[in-house]
């Protein structure tokens, strides 16, 4: 046990010295959930989403209660499992940070560079549309993955996302493929989900956002995917960008079904 | 029913286009995407990803099954990019070879541009054995040397496989090193060390 111990703290404190930093093992999973005795800070971010989504805020000062995430305006619960999906009003199929981003600008009459202001957090500078996504995405938790493939700006995002997947470049020749298209691979002691098996899919598009014990903090797929293509030696993607949205379609789509587990925690 | 057949055949010619057309739209699509979703930084550059070389262009076409016309003729013209050592000198030290292979850094936009760049080996192979923390996309090549002994035959195999990995396995999951300037000659000498030397931990 000592020994399995130290193991762990080898591993944590030798990950930030390797190119590829991600989550861990499930084992060390089990072991943060048994040190933080069941409960998940990222309780906190959903309380302070809750309190800045019903917020009067921006010039007009106006909450983001009349956003419609795609299933009426001011409905939270079970918008999250069906997105991203097809807007009429914008013509295009969008995620729900970029959804949050159109509604913080349309309705609150913010700028689009206060709409999008510090979409991750960090140590002193909390990230209001980290805590957005966790209330909101913590409103679908129990109900079944159901994206929609049916609009055609839906089956295109399927598509270009898909394709995305495997597209193999930069100085390594990765794509996601390399490390997400294969049952039970690692990169050190990291697992690695086969996001083209639909199990795989399920647990991993399930599970996030997440509070990473290792970050302290609550992040999004957007976060993940960003740190992901860090990894694959890919440029810097910009954030809420059309090219996420399609890779969360397909992600989402591979993982239809399961059953929506999060804000999760992960190390 | 030849007129049937004629015209499954015509049916079938009809979607195989269709769906090739389909396939070019959507990476004429992807490529424009990119190209507006993504940035330059550090050595992760725009060029890096937008101007796909043979190898990369053709393993995203088919990531699964390309035909073994186009991996033979891959793998022959990928064999053509390999530069062996000019002094005839395989093998460096395996103690730098070992950091090189723990080394995950270089080539991330979070890295530094024209800094010492890692080959990550135990991301993907066990190597030595007191190293516990290896992935497993790669086969194992714990005792590399031993098993495989140190005739030329296998060194020249060797040098050239970590110098471009696809020149053997067309669509391989391992980075070309040598082909895509990520480890110099003298880097790629030292993991070969690590790799053949009887005193690397690799080989006890
Ligand atoms: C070089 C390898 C590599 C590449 C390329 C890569 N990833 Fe990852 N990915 C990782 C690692 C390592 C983790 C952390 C795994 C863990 O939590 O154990 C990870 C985690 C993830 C997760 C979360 C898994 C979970 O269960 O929490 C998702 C989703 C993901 N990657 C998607 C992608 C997508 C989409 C791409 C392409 C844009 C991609 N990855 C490219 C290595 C990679
Ligand atoms: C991203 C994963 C990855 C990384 C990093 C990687 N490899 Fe590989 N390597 C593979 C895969 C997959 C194979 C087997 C498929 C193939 O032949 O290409 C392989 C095969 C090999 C082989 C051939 C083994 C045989 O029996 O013929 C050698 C030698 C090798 N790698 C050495 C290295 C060295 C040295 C490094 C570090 C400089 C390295 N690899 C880094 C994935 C990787």
């Amino acid at each position: 046990m000592r020994l399995i111990a130290s193991i762990f703290a080898a591993l944590i404190t030798m990950i930030p010295l390797q190119g590829f930093a991600g989550n861990s093992s499930t084992d060390e999973i089990a072991k943060y959930r048994q040190l933080l005795a069941d409960g998940n800070p990222a309780e906190l971010w959903e309380m302070r989403g809750e309190e800045l989504w019903k917020k009067k805020i921006g010039p007009q000062s106006v909450s983001l209660e009349q956003c419609d995430l795609g299933k009426g305006p001011g409905v939270v619960k079970g918008a999250y499992v069906e997105l991203p999906r097809y807007f009429k009003d914008v013509n295009k199929v969008m995620d729900l940070e970029q959804r949050l981003i159109h509604c913080r600008i349309t309705l609150q009459k913010l700028t689009p560079e206060q709409a999008a202001a510090v979409p991750f957090g960090s140590t002193g500078n909390p990230s209001d549309i980290e805590a957005l996504v966790a209330y909101i995405t913590a409103a679908s938790r129990g109900m079944k993955i159901a994206v929609s493939t049916t609009h055609p700006k839906e089956q295109a995002a399927y598509e270009l996302g898909k394709r995305f997947f495997f597209y193999r470049a930069g100085a390594h020749d990765f794509a996601c493929a390399t490390c997400h298209s294969k049952d039970k691979q690692r990169i050190r002691l990291q697992e690695l989900p086969n996001l083209l098996n639909r199990t795989d899919a399920q647990n991993t598009y399930s599970t996030w956002p997440a509070y990473r014990v290792s970050q302290g903090e609550v992040r999004s797929m957007q976060h993940r995917l960003s740190d992901c293509m860090r990894q694959q030696r890919f440029p810097e993607p910009r954030y809420a960008s059309d090219t996420i949205t399609a890779l969360i379609m397909f992600m989402a789509k591979n993982a239809e079904g399961g059953v929506y587990d999060a804000p999760a925690l992960k190390r | 029913m030849k007129i049937i057949l004629s015209a499954i055949a015509i049916s079938l010619f009809v979607t195989g286009c269709a769906t090739a057309a389909m396939q070019t739209d959507t990476g004429k699509m992807l490529v424009a995407r990119l190209e507006e979703d993504f940035s330059s930084k550090g050595p992760a550059t725009m060029e890096r990803m937008l101007n796909q070389d043979e190898v990369q262009k053709a393993c995203s076409a088919y990531p699964l099954d390309m035909p073994d016309e186009q991996m033979e003729a891959l793998q022959a013209s990928q064999l053509k990019t390999v530069k062996y050592p000019a002094d005839g000198n395989y093998l460096g030290v395996w103690k730098e070879g070992e950091k090189i292979a723990q080394n995950g850094r270089g080539m991330q936009s979070s890295d530094q541009v024209k800094g010492t760049n890692g080959g990550n080996c135990y991301a993907c192979h066990q190597l030595a054995k007191e190293e516990i923390s290896f992935g497993n996309i790669g086969p194992s090549l714990y005792r590399y040397g031993k098993l495989k002994g140190d005739g030329e035959a296998v060194v020249k195999y060797t040098w050239a496989k970590i110098y471009n990995s696809q020149a053997f396995t067309a669509c391989s999951n391992m980075p070309r090193f040598g082909h895509s300037e990520i480890l110099t000659e003298k880097q790629i000498k030292d993991v070969m060390a690590l790799l053949f030397d009887k005193n690397s931990p690799v080989n006890q």
